[in-house]
């Protein structure tokens, strides 16, 4: 029942603005209207919308916004992390760029995580393509995603230490070099 | 002779069993029969493998079981160090990653940080551009065109392909300097005007390149062994292409059409008539008749904005953002200062952030750029397509033959400076 409020929710909102062009704002509001407690803040800037979600949320927004009728966010373009800073909390974003392959729509998810319990549920069950990106976010960030299928180190060595884009870590990595 | 046969001591039957005799104890020796899994490393020195990439191969005969790539061999820390330099410097830093496409790095990076910036670029640089990724786009598939042949086991089509290939170069050193890193594209428009005779040296290569795609089917397309070794093989639905986001030429080899260039356009592209070539055969084939379909489409392109080349700016107005010409750099006293501030200091770009895709070659190359204000960016990803297409490669490599992989992996175009980054 709540599922077909949910549909008939966003057709009608599709009907209300350009039929051709659904700008992305009314994604924002298709969210904020069915589940407003699984997203927070909404960003317009630059022509591109920015909505963060909650973390243990995400894989039921991803769902939701690739199943939706009107919004078809079919296509996981791209997954990549951003270290904020050592000092800064919450200190990681994971963001996720989604792409409408029948829309020509995008947006941007964005969770935020904390350094001390640095864990992302991974949407590897809504699109397999996470599967690497997520893997190479770990690598380079150290963020984990639960349930991923195979979390290993995908660019640099197993048995790296640390991880390469925190803002901490030096640019050439820490010296002198061992082997040991 | 009998000399030497004398030497040859006399076959010993039991040197030559497979039992395995005097091992030290120190070793464990595992007594497997032949006909289970065998587990094979291919690459990273592989031929085939186009580079530096590893497949870890578990194969039942000569039938592949799993499959599972190994990269990281070509990483180079590039998103790393684009947070230590300027904006500008990350260009050529860009060059070095899809090094076959590099134009179309250099324009996915430089777009983004004109949308941070929201600067409005030239008509004529925005010709320029379009003009020069689609020259780099054939460009790029002519290398595959070659070397995907010759994984396949064609020999001359290579030597064509690089013969083509090679006008193209040309062309582009001609207007920046750079064969295989150009770096052409600026923040704010081109490095340069295009050279004089530029033109009519396209021309001629407009002119000449359809009778060289006649060539390339003749050499072929036509051809027995290739057609049996591609059609069938290396099957991706198109649901499961979209699934595991694969764009570009192998996606629409599975019959999607899309194309960014139409999705989303950007330098105008919008205003150019061609076509997006689809094939919905799904396997190698179909990937391969794509690309070749495409090249044709690009040159159409070429074609249309040569005709559109006219008079105008190649910068954009932002004496802040844009290198002054050095003619007014020995005349002006303020380009003079701003010369010095933008190499020394670099220039501000406001915070914010912006996913910028665009039709690279191999499909949707996106650039990711965090800024948090000051010269220099505080994030910088790419999400490059060969790394994308690369990951379906064990879905598509179920019940393949170990040559099947070979034909798989030429028919994704991969390139793994882009990969590894």
């Amino acid at each position: 029942m709540e599922q077909q409020n949910q549909q008939t929710g966003i057709s009608e909102n599709r009907s209300s603005s350009n039929q051709e062009n659904t700008t992305p704002s009314p994604i924002a509001a298709a969210l904020q209207r069915e589940h407003p407690e699984w997203i927070g803040e909404v960003v317009e800037a630059l022509g591109e919308t920015t909505i963060t979600v909650l973390r243990e949320h995400i894989v039921a927004v991803c769902s939701f916004l690739k199943t939706a009728p009107g919004l078809e966010f079919n296509f996981l373009a791209d997954l990549c992390g951003f270290d904020r800073g050592p000092e800064e909390e919450p200190r990681f974003e994971v963001n996720y760029h989604l792409f409408s392959t029948t829309k020509s729509h995008r947006v941007r998810l964005k969770v935020l995580v904390n350094e001390d319990d640095a864990h992302v549920p991974s949407v590897t069950s809504v699109w397999r393509t996470a599967n690497w990106h997520e893997r190479e976010t770990y690598d380079l960030f150290g963020v984990i995603f639960d349930d991923h299928p195979d979390l290993r180190r995908i660019l640099l060595p197993d048995d790296w230490q640390g991880h390469a884009l925190r803002k901490d870590f030096p640019l050439r990595g820490y010296e002198p070099y061992s082997l040991e | 002779m009998s000399a030497l046969a004398a030497q040859v001591p006399p076959l010993n039957k039991e040197l030559m069993s497979t039992s395995v005799v005097n091992i030290p104890p120190q070793f464990e020796v595992v007594d497997r029969p032949l006909d289970t899994q065998m587990t094979i490393s291919m690459g990273p020195q592989h031929p085939s493998t186009h580079g530096v990439l590893r497949l870890e191969l578990v194969l039942d005969g000569e039938s592949v079981v799993k499959a599972t790539p190994d990269i990281g061999y070509l990483h180079t820390g590039m998103e790393k160090l684009f947070e230590y330099r300027k904006y500008q410097q990350g260009i050529v830093i860009t060059d070095r990653m899809d090094y076959l496409n590099p134009l179309g790095n250099n324009l996915a990076y430089v777009m983004a940080v004109e949308k941070l910036l929201q600067i409005e670029i030239p008509e004529r640089a925005q010709v320029i551009r379009v003009l020069m990724c689609e020259l780099q786009r054939i460009a790029s598939h002519l290398v595959w065109l070659g070397t995907h042949a010759l994984d396949i086991g064609a020999m001359t089509v290579f030597f064509y392909a690089f013969r083509e290939r090679e006008k193209i170069l040309n062309l582009i050193e001609a207007a920046s300097g750079g064969r295989l890193t150009p770096s052409y594209f600026r923040i704010g428009g081109l490095m340069m005007d295009i050279p004089a005779g530029f033109e009519r040296r396209t021309k001629q290569f407009i002119d000449d390149f359809p009778h060289a795609v006649g060539e390339f089917h003749k050499l072929i397309t036509g051809n027995r062994i290739f057609q049996k070794r591609t059609q069938g093989v290396g099957y991706i639905s198109a649901e499961d292409a979209i699934d595991w986001g694969l764009s570009g030429p192998s996606l629409r080899g599975s019959g999607v059409t899309l194309d960014i260039r139409r999705a989303n356009p950007y330098c105008g592209y919008e205003k150019y008539d061609f076509e997006i070539p689809t094939e919905p055969d799904c396997d190698v084939w179909a990937r391969y008749m794509v690309r070749m379909r495409e090249m044709v489409e690009s040159h159409k392109i070429v074609q249309q904005a040569l005709s559109r080349l006219a008079p105008g700016p190649v910068k954009a107005d932002a004496p802040k953002v844009v290198l002054p010409d050095r003619e007014a750099m020995k005349t002006h006293m303020d380009a003079l200062i701003h010369h010095f501030l933008i190499v020394a200091e670099g220039f501000d770009v406001p915070a914010g952030e912006v996913y910028l895709p665009i039709e690279a070659s191999k499909g949707e190359l996106g650039v990711y750029i965090k800024s948090t204000g000051g010269p220099k960016p505080a994030r910088v990803h790419f999400r490059g397509p060969s790394f994308v297409n690369l990951s379906a490669l064990p879905h598509m490599s179920r019940g393949a033959m170990v040559a099947d992989i070979v034909a798989i992996i030429g028919s994704l175009d991969i390139v793994l400076g882009e990969i590894d980054r």
